[in-house]
Parts: C-alpha cells; structure tokens; sequence
C-alpha cells in the first residue's frame, strides 16, 4: 500500500517546526514504527536525515514511542501504543499526519523525539515507599487482598509515556501522576507515606508546569494501559485530605 | 506560605474551589427555579411579586446574596486562571484536531461560561437592579417585579436568548456536576451511576425549568 | 592461561555466609569519599545504584534512555524465581540452585549458582516492600507459578509484566536517591569507552545524545550492569537500542569476555512475518503452563493449513503431533528452553511447519480452555454444563492468567488465540555469556565490576525462565553491595580521580576519532542494513544448531562484513546533534567484533551444551552431548584487536555439590 506521510520536522526545541510530505510504499503486516523505518532508509538513501523518534522494546512496554498520529497520541486503536500499530488498519492511499506530544513540560529534542524528564522528577518526588535495601520482613508477613492488590496492579501498569499528557487539551499531567499514587497508596507497604506521597508528586507536577485537571478523561481514552480516570478521584481526595487533616504538611 | 494558601494554589486545590462553588450553585439554581415558577401561576403575579418581596428584604437571604455574588466571582476568577494556566501548559496545538475523546461540555467549560457570566451581568440588570433600586409599580404592597418579567418575556429575541443562555447553562452543568464529584474525589463503583444519572436529570430540569418559564410567558401574552 | 574465580574456600551452603562475615568493609565515613558510576539502569543496574546510594557512596548512574525506567528489563513477562517453598512442594535453595546447574548444562561456577538461590528469597522480601503487586491468592498470600525445567512452583509473577514491575520497584529506589542528591542521574548518556588509570577501571567517557557533546566522569570503581549482545542477531526479543557497546569497550581493553556462544534462543516468539521486521515479539514462557505445542501429524495436512484451505481446530487429536509432549514425557510442554527451540526448529526442519514461511508451531490452549471451564463450573456449583458454558468459563480463566499476552498476540497477528492455536517459533532472546567475573563479580580489571546479563556467570550454558530478574536483582540489591568493598576497601586514600589525566583525554580523543571516521565515511549503505546483513549471517551460521563450516564460513563473511561496513557505511548528519545514526553505527561495529569472537567461541567448543548445540556433537536421539573431560572450563577470552587471534583463558570448573549428569527431561 501506498501511504501519504505528513510529519512534523523540528531541529531543536527552539527552532521553527514544519511539516513534510513523503510517500511511503508499506504493507499491512508491519507496524507503524516498521513503516517508519522504511521512510528513513528512504531518507537515508537519498542521503537525507532520517526522522528522529524514539523507540525501544516495540512490545508495548517500555514507554518510549511518542508520537501524536491523525491527533491521537499512539494512532487511532485503543489500548495501543505506536510499536503495536499496525498498518493493516489503514487503507492503501491513505494521508497520515504524525506529530510530537505537544505540552510546555515535554520540550521537543528533535522531531518527534521529546523531553519527558520530567516525570521522572515527579516520580523522585513521592513515587516511592522509603525502604532500604535489605532487611525487610518476609514477604508473607504482608498479607494483602487480592483485590487490592488487582487495584493496585491496574495502576502500576502505566508505561510512562506521556500520551495521557500528549491526549488532553490541557497538558495536565494527572494521570500519569495519580497512577503511581495510586498504585502505591493502595498497598499496605505505602500507607504509612501516603500523605507525604500525595502533597509531594502533586506539587512537583504542578512545578513542572503542567496543566490543570478538567476532567475531560482525553488521557483515560488514549491511555495505551487504560489507566482509569478513578485514579485522578482517589488522588484528588488523598491530596486534600494530607492538606487539610494530615501533620505532614 | 500556610496550609491554606498552598491548598488553593495548587492545580487540585483550585480545582477544588471550582468544585465546590459549582455545587453550591447548583443548589441556588433550583431554589431560583422554585421561586420563579411561581409565574406560572395565574395569580396576576401576586405570589411571585411576595417572594420576590421576601427575598430582596430578609436578612439571611441577602447574606447569602452576598456570599453568592463572592462565590460566583471566585468561580469565575479561578476559571479564567485555569484556562489561562490550561492554554499555555499546552502550548502548541495539534494539527489534526480530535474530539471524540472529550465531550462538548467538557472542552468549552470556558466558552460557556463566559457566556453565562454575560447573561447574568444582563440577567441581574434587567432584574436584580430594577427589584432593589429600579421603580416598579406597587401591587398587593410589594414591587411588581412579575409585571416588569412579563413586559420583558413579550419579546421574541429576549426569549430567544433568555432560552438560549438556560441550553448552555444546561451543558455546562452537564459537564460541570460529575465533574464536581470527580474533583473532590467522590466517586465509588456503588454510586458513580447515580451521581452520572442526576447530574444529566438536574441538567436538563434546571434548563428546562427555566427556559420553559418566558417561553409559556410569551404564548400566554 | 588458566584463570581463578576467586571462590571462597567452604562449604557450598556456608560459603557465602561466612565470607560476607569476613569481608573487608568500607566504613560510613569513607564510603562518603568514594565515587563510583554505574553503567546502565535495568534491574540490576537501578537496584545495585540505589543500594550504593543508601550506603552513603557517591554515586553517578548512566542510561542512554531518557529514564531508567525504560531500559530493557521492563519486557520481561513471565516472573521471577525464588526459592520460597510457599506451595509447600519441596522446593529449597539446594533444590533452585540444582535446578539451575542443571538447566544451564553444568556449565556455570556452582558457587555463584548457590549464593544465588540463597539470595533469592530476600529478592521477593524486598521487592514487597517497595510495594511490587505481585499476584495473590484470596487469603493475601503470594501466588506462584511453574515455569520451565522445574517440577515446582517458585515463580512469582506479576500478570504478564513481571519485569516492569520489577523496574519500576528499582527505579523508585533509584529515584528516592536521586533526589536525596546520593545519587547523580545521567540520563542520554551512552558510554563510549572505559577509562583505565594504572591498570583500574576509574572512569568512563559518555556521549551526551542530545548535544553530542563528550563527558569524562572519574570514580574509584566502575560497575557495568549493561545487559546482553542478542540484538548482534539484528531480529531478537531485545529492544531495538539493546547493545553491548559499553561491555565490548571494556573488553577492547582487556577485559575477559567469557562465553560468548552460549546464546538463549527462546521458544515461544511470534513468527517473522517479513524482511522488514525489525524485532520479534515474545510471548511469556508462562503460557507453556497451559498452552500445548503441537505439530501435523501429515504432510498433507501441513500443505492444507498452509495454504488456508484447513483450520487447526479442523484437525483430530489424532492427527496432531504434540512432539514435546511424545519425547519429554516427564516435562511435557515445560522442558527448558533450548530443549524447546531446538525440537521446534527440528519439526519445521522435517516439514512440519504451519504457516507460510514454514517457520512457525501451534501453541494450543483448547485443552485447558476445557479443563478450567469444567473445573471453574464445579466452582460455581453449575452441573452438567454446556459445551458453550465450559468454553467460557474456561476463557474466563485464561484470559485472567494471560489476557494481555493474549491481546498483545492478537494486537500484532489479527488472531484471536481464545479461538484458533497461536503460531511460535524460536527467536533469539539472551545471551548467557558476557563479561568474565569472579565471585566478587569483579572482572579482571580491578575496580571494573559487572552485573545482570552482561556478566556470565549464573547460567552456564542455558538459562531457566524467571532466572534473569533473580540474577539481575541478587546481583545489584545483594551481591554488589558487599563484595564491591573487597575492592574500595583498599582505596579509602585514594583521592578523587581527576577527569584531566592523560588518559582521559587520550580516551575522550580515542571515542571522537571513531566518530569522525563513521561520518566521514560517507558510503553508500545504512548501518541499518549492515545490521541486517550482520543479522542474517549469524541466524544461519551462529544460531540454533551449529557445526564446524558453518561456524568458519560465518566468521569468513563476519570478518567481510567488517571491511565492507569500514569503507561503505553512511552517517548522515553531524556529531552535535541528536543522531541516532551516529548511536546505531558506533554499535553495529561493536557487534561485528563480538560477533565473530561468538563464532571462534562456538568453532572451539567442540561440544554441546545448552544453547549451543554442535551438530557433531549429539546423541542418538538428538539430544546435547556434552564432554565434562575436555570442556567443563569458562572459556574466557582475551580479545587482541581484529588482526590477531583472541586468547583463550580458561576457569576449570569444579562441581563439589552436584553430580555431573547427562541432562535428561524424558
């Protein structure tokens, strides 16, 4: 099949961005990501610089591929990062327009290629239960139900990869955010810090100059993991709560 | 910076006071309709025009009218802050627009409030201003506000837009109410249905209730 | 030259106990006048970083990803081994490490195998503690399953993310760190080459990837936890920046590389479906729990599913070949995972092959689609239920035990496996060789430690599944934080180590030079392509069975190759920028090299033994055939450039605790 590319070319964060069209002969077993391989050997074969984006595990686990595809973070399939896309979803003449994540907190590097440290000093903030190598008591000792654990799990299996801020309109973080909350603040081992947990990743999120909630659940619809929007309620609560009745604060 | 003071600048925290503000409008709303479906009564007015009376002069009521007015320009502060806020933590928009991942409600929360801060700056001139200061005729020893509301509703286009201003408040409550209890954190698989199923029921009963007040106004006149 | 483990004297069971009591130790105050880096943040980089940084070292970790949390430890699925006897089915540390020495073919140090089993159970303890949701049972306790070449059940798991639930859990010690300030992060930095001052490792020069600018970093000791060469086979269940250019740039420098030819060619992947496809997908060793491996039994059958005209399910059961099942009776579908590939590669090899390349096995779960649909029925309290009934209760179950592989499957193929047999075929998945480490995982550059899948120690010759993350995490949480001391304990005087020693700049000169020369080269191939090329030599040659020829032929059009790549190979761009082609190309030279030291290794290794099957070596029935007199050594060997023969060192291994045996899942 034969695709039209549209897809957004940017030096550096701070030069002028604009879109190229390219021509792509693909066929539908590939993946998207494969797809975009054959464009850049085109490239490279022409002697041009091939498109910057990133990518790693292309099993849907690592979190790396960023891009926005027809104005869906990870294209238009639910519960699908891009590695996992594939091109027997779309039809032989097709035009499709890739983008980078758009926010303020997620800098363009080159591309379609982002900066997303910053949810790595969200999860510095908070995003742990402080216990130190060694020592710990036997796993057993911890009995925890099934169910919570299943809750907790649901939130865990965020990847990290932006999409939830890439998806809403607002830029807010909040899912992503709200997951480790979650994850952590379900499970006995992470009560005894889940007021401290709360106050700090929200604040740091707020620092890196996210966008504010409005509840659109833009992020819950193009989450790969499908992280429920519940997540953002319990942190919501747990967040006022440690404000308001906590002494961690 | 206290407790406070880092509550409500915080992203939650502002959410919070937009939450909060939101439901207590809610429930003015449908104290405010109770009272003006009293025009529909064929009483010339007279019930309308006491409570009317009532609600201009009891001292509690004013209170609350004050504290109303505080609240509602907080509201409206915080949601101008936001979007703003919103807006440039975006930065650059998409190419490819989407919307079948968000509602209508939700994406223009701004657009439509924007618009009902504009009919309430009218709504309260047209009326609120004329009940405490303007000269209305007497009738049964009160302020005739109901012979003023029906001289106003005897206008097509003051219907059209009176109903037109009830449809988008309708949609921002739409949005706004479960959106309300998402913010607070409120929400539990036993109930989330019910606090869904109410919020689109008093929707569409605080807009119907109050659009269909100048609509039969003006067939009736 | 023969070389020393350095494995304490004693007794197995003891050994680690009483010389952690001895060891020399680094007191509070000097741990905090002593730098060290740390390559690489997947489990055992991440864990063994966070350890060093609560014990009050300097710490600077270095990743090429944007952050730890996506290195490549966070795919693995299935679980991680530990030797908990929570089933109360017998299990025990003697047993873990038994089974350990035996699936990796006896050819790994006996003594790191035990202290891993030792370890194992502190593993889980502290895992819990960070708060991994490992799965339960309905009264809170943890769940296990099996995996294979055991007969017990000490896999914990959880659902089919194990590994990234395992990283996130290091990653959030890691960040904990970071943010006390113990810990430095140096995120988009690929190391480019180790430093040595005075014959120690003491520092590292990096390539900032952004900027392309290059870093010096100086410490008292570098640890090197960055992972395996299986993406030198270009199709792999490794990610696609996975490389062994950090560990290969040590080794230029004398490090021993140790067993390159023991590589792990995993059973269950999905098929290659085209050339253009750029990895291969796992899919979780777990699902040979319950899923059952089958073949046609007919030729005529093969051609008819092939081409379309039958469907799987039309096939009677007597129609079907489960050939695991027929020659491991006793291990069925669950023996390890070279026994697996190799019969897979050995049925498609005799034409049984189901999908259009040929190169494809049915992995079937109707079976226990019926068995926990009747089983789950019974539960619930409904007799005699319909066949309808059964299939859904029974889908019920394994979509709880494995519905995201099963989603991933069908997200990648278009099959929906509750319906007809998922399609498998072996890929190449981890190598058990790496750097050479002696019980103090200390290569033989001192102050040069390495960890995790990139040293070679644990697994012999095969690895057993959920091994990995016990190894990676043993390693950093438990094993390094000690025995790194036996090294910085003599180096409490040392002072910082200056970046502005000549041998620094020399390196730092060393790196940008080979850049300069990879752009200006400017030929007329992409790296990819060589990658490819390079890729398709060592599937042929270098993969799942072996011979003399062959393995000479390959290392023939390897050493072709090299040349070729050195006159021919186009980097566009510049270094200072962010260019991934400059990254790639820095590799895929890295992996030429490696990968003709993995053919000398396989053509020396005259016999077989786990992943590395010669074809002159086998018995009758086909199965390995090891040869303890001549082989049971480490090979170790010293690489002197591409114009000379490497050396060859060995460490005789010795088994004072386990019997050398014929390795037998019939």
């Amino acid at each position: 099949m034969k695709l039209n590319l549209k897809i957004w070319r940017q030096k550096n964060n701070n030069a002028k961005g604009h879109f190229e069209t390219h021509v792509v002969e693909a066929n539908e077993h590939m993946s998207f990501l494969e797809m975009l391989d054959v464009l850049n050997q085109n490239l490279l074969e022409d002697g041009k610089e091939p498109v910057a984006y990133e990518h790693d595990c292309r099993e849907g686990i690592c979190g790396a591929c960023s891009m926005v595809i027809d104005g869906h973070p990870h294209g238009p399939n639910e519960r699908t990062t891009t590695c996992q896309l594939h091109m027997r979803f779309y039809k032989d003449g097709q035009t499709i327009t890739v983008e980078p994540f758009r926010a303020k907190a997620f800098p363009i590097i080159k591309d379609l290629a982002v900066d997303r440290s910053s949810f790595d000093r969200i999860i510095q903030s908070g995003g742990f239960i402080s216990v130190n190598t060694g020592g710990p008591r036997d796993a057993n000792d911890i009995l925890i139900d099934k169910d919570t654990v299943e809750l907790a799990m649901d939130a865990a299996a965020c990847i990290g990869c932006g999409a939830c801020v890439a998806a809403c309109p607002n830029g807010a973080a909040m899912l992503f955010t709200a997951a480790k909350v979650s994850h952590l603040n379900l499970l006995p081992q992470g009560k005894l810090e889940k007021d401290k947990r709360a106050l700090g990743m929200v604040r740091q999120m707020d620092k890196e100059g996210f966008g504010n909630c409005t509840n659109l659940g833009a992020c819950e619809a193009e989450c790969p993991k499908g992280i429920s929007l519940i997540n953002i309620a319990m942190m919501n609560k747990n967040y006022l709560s440690a404000s308001i009745l906590s002494d961690k604060d | 910076m206290s407790w406070l003071s880092k509550l409500f600048t915080s992203s939650i925290g502002r959410k919070v006071i937009m939450s909060l503000t939101g439901l207590f409008f809610v429930l003015f709303l449908l104290v405010h309709l109770l009272g003006n479906l009293q025009l529909l009564h064929a009483d010339g007015g007279k019930a309308f025009n006491h409570y009317a009376d009532f609600m201009a002069h009891n001292g509690f009521i004013q209170g609350m009218s004050w504290i109303m007015k505080f609240l509602f320009g907080l509201h409206a502060i915080v949601g101008l802050i936001l979007w703003r806020q919103n807006a440039s933590a975006k930065g650059q928009k998409y190419a490819v627009k989407v919307t079948d991942n968000t509602s209508f409600a939700g994406r223009n929360m701004i657009w439509l409030g924007i618009l009902i801060l504009v009919f309430l700056i009218l709504h309260m001139g047209d009326f609120w201003f004329q009940m405490h200061y303007g000269d209305l005729g007497e009738m049964d020893g009160v302020k005739d506000l109901a012979k003023l509301v029906a001289i106003k509703f005897s206008s097509p286009i003051y219907v059209g837009w009176y109903v037109f201003s009830m449809i988008v408040l309708g949609i921002h409550l739409w949005h706004g109410f479960e959106s309300a209890f998402q913010t607070l954190g409120a929400r539990h698989p036993k109930y989330d249905g019910f606090v869904a199923a109410l919020g689109k029921i008093l929707s569409v009963v605080i807009a119907l209730g109050f659009a269909i007040i100048p609509i039969i106004m003006y067939l009736n006149h | 030259m023969k070389i020393n483990g350095n494995v304490p004297e004693g007794p197995l069971a003891t050994k680690w106990t009483e010389y952690r009591s001895k060891m020399p130790l680094v007191a509070p105050n000097n741990k905090r006048k002593l730098d060290i880096i740390v390559v690489g943040t997947g489990l055992a980089g991440a864990s063994a970083a966070a350890s060093f940084g609560e014990m009050g070292y300097n710490v600077k970790v270095f990743t090429y990803h944007d952050s730890p949390r996506r290195a490549h430890s966070i795919a693995a699925q299935g679980g991680i081994n530990a030797a908990k006897n929570y089933q109360n089915d017998g299990d025990s540390n003697y047993r873990l490490f038994y089974d350990t020495v035996k699936g990796g073919d006896y050819r790994s140090r006996e003594a790191n195998v035990y202290r891993l089993a030792e370890v194992s159970g502190n593993i889980i303890d502290q895992c819990v503690a960070q708060g991994v949701p490992f799965a339960r049972e309905y009264g809170g306790t943890l769940a296990n399953r099996s995996f294979g070449g055991v007969l017990v059940s000490r896999t914990f798991y959880a659902r089919g993310q194990t590994g990234q639930q395992l990283l996130l859990g290091a990653y959030s010690a890691l960040s904990r760190q970071i943010a006390t300030g113990q810990v430095i992060m140096h995120n988009r930095r690929e190391m480019l080459d180790l430093v040595l001052v005075d014959g120690k490792a003491r520092g590292i020069i990096a390539r900032n990837l952004v900027t392309g600018e290059l870093e010096r970093h100086s410490a008292h000791a570098v640890v090197l936890a960055t992972g395996g060469y299986g993406n030198l086979y270009y199709l792999s269940t490794n990610a696609m920046a996975s490389n062994a250019t950090a560990a290969w740039r040590a080794a230029k420098h004398g490090a021993y590389f140790a067993n390159p030819c023991y590589v792990q060619i995993h059973p269950t992947c999905i098929p290659q479906s085209g050339d253009y496809q750029s990895k291969l997908t796992l899919m979780s060793e777990s699902l040979r729990n319950d899923g059952r491996i089958w073949v046609p039994k007919h030729k005529e059958d093969v051609i008819a599913i092939r081409e379309g005209k039958k469907k799987p399910t039309d096939l009677a059961e007597e129609d079907r070949d489960y050939y695991l099942e027929r020659r491991y009776p006793a291990f069925g579908n669950l023996v390890p995972r070279d026994v697996a590939s190799r019969a897979a590669k050995i049925a498609c090899d005799q034409g049984g092959g189901v999908n259009a390349t040929g190169k494809a096995v049915f992995l079937d779960f109707a079976s226990a689609i019926q068995r926990y649909g009747k089983s789950s029925a019974h539960i619930k309290g409904i007799h005699n239920p319909d066949a309808a009934t059964i299939r859904k209760l029974g889908e019920e179950v394994i979509e709880e035990k494995y519905g995201n592989l099963f989603e991933m499957y069908e997200r990648i193929t278009g099959d929906d496996p509750y319906k007809t047999p998922m399609m498998i075929y072996p890929a190449v998945h981890y190598t058990m060789g790496g750097l050479w480490v002696d019980y103090n995982l200390q290569s033989n550059i001192p102050g040069l430690f390495v960890l995790g899948e990139a040293n070679f120690s644990d697994h012999g010759a095969n690895r057993l599944g959920a091994s990995a993350l016990m190894q990676g995490l043993a390693d950093g949480y438990f094993v390094i934080p000690y025995t790194i001391g036996t090294f910085l304990s003599k180096e409490i005087r040392t002072p910082k180590i200056s970046t502005d020693l000549p041998e620094f700049a020399q390196a730092e000169q060393a790196v940008k030079d080979q850049i300069e020369k990879l752009l200006s080269i400017k030929g007329k191939t992409s790296v990819e392509e060589f990658h490819k090329e390079l890729g398709r030599i060592m599937w042929e040659y270098g993969a799942i069975s072996r011979n003399e020829e062959g393995l000479k032929k390959g290392r023939q059009l390897v050493r072709e190759l090299r040349e070729r790549f050195w006159k021919d190979v186009f980097v566009p761009g510049s270094a200072e920028d962010y260019n991934n082609e400059v990254e790639k190309a820095g590799r895929v030279a890295d992996f030429m090299e490696l990968a003709e030291l993995l053919l000398i290794d396989a053509e020396a290794r005259k016999e077989s033994a786990g992943g590395h099957f010669r074809e002159e070596y086998q018995t009758e029935k086909g199965e390995a055939l090891r040869n303890d007199k001549d082989f049971a050594y480490v090979a170790a060997w010293k690489w002197n450039g591409w114009d000379q023969e490497p050396e060859l060192n060995k460490e005789e291994l010795e088994f004072k605790d386990i019997e050398l045996k014929t390795r037998s899942y019939e």
